[in-house]
């Protein structure tokens, strides 16, 4: 068993199951009563590190750790930027001599989380860091699809947007490879790193192509920043070509779902009236993210480091 | 009734069967009569299994009931794993189903069901447990076989076997739904 | 002054002689040579190269001595079988006058373990906007001949050119950067597959190239030197071989951790692996063994780049690039090259002595010991190994990537003019003038 989760890539499918059937039995331990507590982390404190705007995923952490009965400790270090304030270190340090059971760090430099490993004896979460990963969130949409499908092999899942500065996308391939899904990535070249070629997915540039026989259909935000930077011509052009409208969403066979990390740009990327539709999942993926971070938080935390049986 | 086998040391050890697959029918319909002698027709009544072969019995309780008497005893799953007090000792383990009839524990009778009662710590982590799902009237035990060696303030309502053991000896329950036999066996004492 | 006798030396590898230093040259060379009161160092096994030559050091000084100066520097140096070390322009103040090369100059004059000498800036402040007083660098008392903006390079096609012709005015040589700013805004490690995996910036193989090529073509075109600082590329190894078969002047260097490291290290997001340029491909790295075993690069160049802890106990992205190098460098030849057969060590001398010498213009550097020639030699363990601990390099900082590495090879005495800097691999007082 492992006793970080810094990377989607660090799991083999047996681990990435137990997870997901964790996330199950957390949801019917706490589905239909009054009380939605639960005292398995009584007494253990976890530290959201947070270097980062991100209500969502910093809420859901939350919401998790509470419901384990676990003390959380919110660090907003945002601001600190990688360049001035107390350095990542000392902060590591501090959050040692606080006696921090696990860390939670989301964090705008790639390795931060693993970075953290090497400075405090805690199990480390990896919240997102920089481009690299977002290990929860790929869970949490495997979890989404699987509770749809009732599987994942042999699924098949386009990836559309900005992938080259995606963690989310980066999770999601190593997770969902791992559990037999075929992936398409979808996005204009520019938008895919140059050693694509070496991870196990299909890449189109062509969503109507991809779009064809998909069963699920993984929207990326684009980032403001990116859209002045040459990456593509417009927005009204990205939106054109790879935006979720629609009309592309009628070709969808009758059970395709649509998702989306959020947050969402609608008229960019997706379209609201897809946003909203029946096949979004996407309120979903909300709801299923505080069950799957409850089943790593209960992984990692319970028991003394390297006890877990 | 004994046979020789070998412990994890590879020390010979003697297993002997405590109960039989027909001995476990006959004490499953024991503690059906019990439950409907003692609840006055088993009203009212959900039958709790813990996993993982305290389900599979509430099961088979629940269906000789309605055999006998031709009520209908809901039943269900309810997983103590979150609840343990050795979780930082032992570490995390896959969790077991959680399955509440829909009518729920509120003002029921809730008759908790596992198939050894030992030290009583399961129990105890069952009935926290019970108690965050609602409030049900009355809670009672039932377990096939109790070995004694109580840590806790906990005693059965119904007990298929008593089985005097001493502490480094294990009990195994074997049931048709999980192993595809029933016997209960004694191991690990001296040969 | 009674000098020194060295007794059973192998001079680049040749059967053992004994060698006379007396007034700080080498008096004679044969067997069993009277040194009369001469000290004796026993040589036996041992090696003896020219002193080394490194033609790209950050010396750090002035600005940024919690992490080197040019005293520590020059003790790491002397402890790494070198004799002469060019300091690199990319100071605080930036060495783009004649009166922080002089500055330099002097440090290394006082520090007494090698010649330290000041390469220039090429344009002020290293802004790439306008030409420095090269002239003015040129005639000081450091004599600068080598200039360089590195750290940065200088990219605008039209100031290359001019720096390029303005240099030959007084045999100067422009060692260039190469690094297209456009193509690597951002960049922390080699594009590739690695980067794409773990979410770093890439900083491609052709921004290298790209630049190398435009460069090569302006030295053919003005008639200058150009020299390459850190090539790090099968591409830029490809594109120096044509400029070579033009009979450009162009030279050109590798460093240490080219020829050893690959891009899977920056997998640990331990920023000691991070390097500008970064650490390549397997292939790449290949390709470079092979280019400085054909001649195709010139000279094995350190680029160390010592950092302070805090600047790289941090995020990836957060830190410093650069690697120390001076105490390995000669290790890791003879790791890669040597004991492979790519190179003997009359090669090693060539590559890291003689042309690194007459690149830089060092004249007293780079001779192979023969009576009369100035005393700048090293006597190398070549079968000793040694493991590195980057608590026990000289100087205050510790990024050296080989920590833990056990290498072959190590420095059992340097002589600077004569006077041994180090002995039985101890640093000894150097040279007071």
């Amino acid at each position: 068993m492992i006793s970080h989760l810094l990377s989607a890539a660090d799991l083999d499918r047996d681990f990435a199951t137990l997870v997901l059937d964790t996330a199950d039995g957390m949801a019917a331990a706490i589905s239909n009563r009054e009380v939605r507590k639960l005292p398995t982390l009584r007494g253990r404190t976890v530290v959201n590190l947070f270097y980062e705007d991100s209500t969502r995923t910093r809420v859901s952490f939350e919401a998790a750790a509470k419901r384990l009965s676990a003390d959380v400790v919110t660090f907003s270090a945002k601001g600190s930027s990688v360049n001035k304030g107390e350095s990542l270190k000392d902060t590591a340090l501090t959050l040692q001599a606080m006696g921090a059971d696990g860390v939670v760090i989301r964090h705008g430099a790639s390795g931060a989380a693993q970075r953290l490993t090497g400075w405090l004896e805690g199990s480390v979460i990896n919240a997102g860091d920089g481009t690299h990963e977002h290990p929860t969130q790929a869970l949490l949409d495997a979890y989404t699809i699987r509770s749809r499908f009732g599987r994942l092999e042999g699924l098949k899942v386009a990836i559309v947007g900005d992938i080259l500065h995606s963690r989310v996308a980066r999770s999601n391939v190593a997770l969902l490879s791992t559990f037999g899904a075929r992936i398409t990535l979808v996005a204009p070249p520019t938008l895919l790193p140059v050693g694509v070629s070496a991870w196990p997915v299909d890449v189109s540039y062509d969503f109507d192509t991809a779009l064809a026989d998909c069963d699920v259909v993984m929207m990326l935000r684009v980032q403001a920043e990116r859209m002045n930077d040459s990456f593509f011509p417009s927005v009204r052009e990205y939106s054109r070509r790879y935006g979720l409208d629609a009309v592309r969403l009628a070709r969808l066979h009758d059970d395709a779902i649509v998702m989306h990390p959020g947050p969402m740009i609608r008229g960019m990327e997706i379209a609201a009236e897809v946003a909203d539709s029946a096949r979004s999942v996407i309120v979903d993926q909300v709801t299923n993210g505080v069950l799957v971070r409850m089943a790593v938080l209960y992984l990692l935390l319970s028991g003394e480091r390297g006890t877990t049986a | 009734m004994a046979r020789r086998a070998h412990d994890q040391e590879g020390q010979p050890s003697v297993v002997r069967e405590i109960l039989s697959g027909s001995d476990i029918s006959r004490v499953i319909d024991r503690i059906a009569h019990q439950i409907l002698e003692k609840t006055r027709g088993a009203s009212d009544t959900v039958l709790l299994g813990i996993p993982t072969r305290g389900v599979g019995l509430a099961a088979r309780l629940a269906e000789r009931i309605t055999t006998f008497e031709e009520v209908d005893v809901s039943h269900g799953a309810l997983d103590v794993t979150l609840y343990r007090d050795d979780l930082r000792r032992r570490g995390a383990r896959a969790l077991g189903p959680t399955d509440v009839p829909a009518t729920g524990v509120d003002d029921k009778r809730v008759i908790l069901v596992d198939d050894v009662l030992y030290s009583g710590r399961t129990v105890r982590a069952a009935l926290n447990a019970l108690y965050d799902l609602g409030r049900p009237s009355q809670v009672q035990l039932a377990v096939l076989v109790d070995r004694g060696h109580r840590q806790l303030p906990i005693r059965a309502d119904y007990v298929g076997k008593n089985i005097p053991t001493a502490a480094r000896e294990t009990v195994s329950v074997r049931l048709n739904e999980h192993d595809g036999v029933d016997s209960v066996e004694l191991s690990g004492g001296a040969g | 002054m009674s000098g020194w006798l060295i007794k059973g030396a192998s001079l680049l590898g040749a059967e053992p002689v004994d060698v006379l230093i007396r007034d700080g040259h080498i008096a004679e060379i044969g067997d069993r040579l009277d040194g009369g009161s001469a000290s004796v160092v026993d040589a036996d096994g041992l090696v003896m190269l020219p002193g080394l030559v490194d033609v790209h050091t950050h010396l750090r000084e002035p600005g940024r001595e919690d992490a080197e100066t040019v005293a520590s520097g020059s003790a790491a140096a002397a402890l790494g079988g070198f004799t002469a070390v060019c300091a690199m322009a990319n100071t605080d103040p930036v060495a783009d006058t004649a009166g922080v090369v002089e500055q330099v100059w002097s440090l290394g004059r006082d520090a007494g373990y090698v010649d330290v000498q000041p390469i220039g800036a090429v344009t002020v402040g290293l802004a790439g906007e306008q030409l420095a007083e090269l002239g003015a660098m040129a005639t000081s008392a450091a004599k600068v001949r080598m200039f360089s903006d590195d750290g940065h390079c200088v990219s605008d096609s039209r100031l290359m050119r001019r720096a390029l012709e303005y240099v030959k005015a007084f045999d100067g040589v422009i060692a260039q950067h190469a690094e297209d700013p456009k193509l690597t805004v951002g960049a922390q490690m080699h594009e590739g597959v690695v980067s794409a995996k773990l979410g770093l910036a890439g900083w491609p193989a052709v921004a290298e190239e790209a630049i190398i090529a435009r460069d090569a073509l302006l030295a053919g075109h003005v008639g200058s030197r150009l020299h390459v600082c850190h090539v790090s590329t099968a591409g830029s190894v490809e594109i120096l071989r044509w400029a070579k078969r033009n009979n450009w002047r162009v030279t050109a260097e590798v460093c240490p951790h080219h020829l050893l490291l690959t891009d899977e290290l920056a997998a640990t997001y331990d920023p000691v692996y991070k390097v500008n340029p970064p650490l390549r491909t397997a292939a790449d790295v290949e390709a470079l063994r092979r280019g400085l075993a054909e001649g195709v690069i010139d000279v094995v160049a350190t680029d160390h780049a010592p950092h302070a802890l805090e600047d790289k106990e941090c995020e990836w992205g957060a830190a410093r690039p650069g690697m120390m190098g001076l105490q390995t460098a000669l290790s890791i030849v003879v790791e890669t090259m040597v004991r492979s057969g790519a190179l003997d060590w009359d090669g090693v001398a060539e590559r890291m002595s003689r042309k690194p010498a007459r690149i830089a213009g060092l004249s007293d550097h780079g001779l192979d010991p023969a009576p009369g020639v100035v005393a700048n030699v090293t006597l190398i363990d070549p079968e000793a190994r040694w493991t590195v601990d980057g608590a026990k390099l000289a100087g205050p900082s510790r990024n050296t990537p080989y920590a833990g590495m056990t290498l072959p090879g190590m420095v059992r005495a340097t002589f600077l003019r004569g006077e041994p800097t180090v002995l039985d691999g101890m640093l000894t007082e150097g040279l007071k003038r």
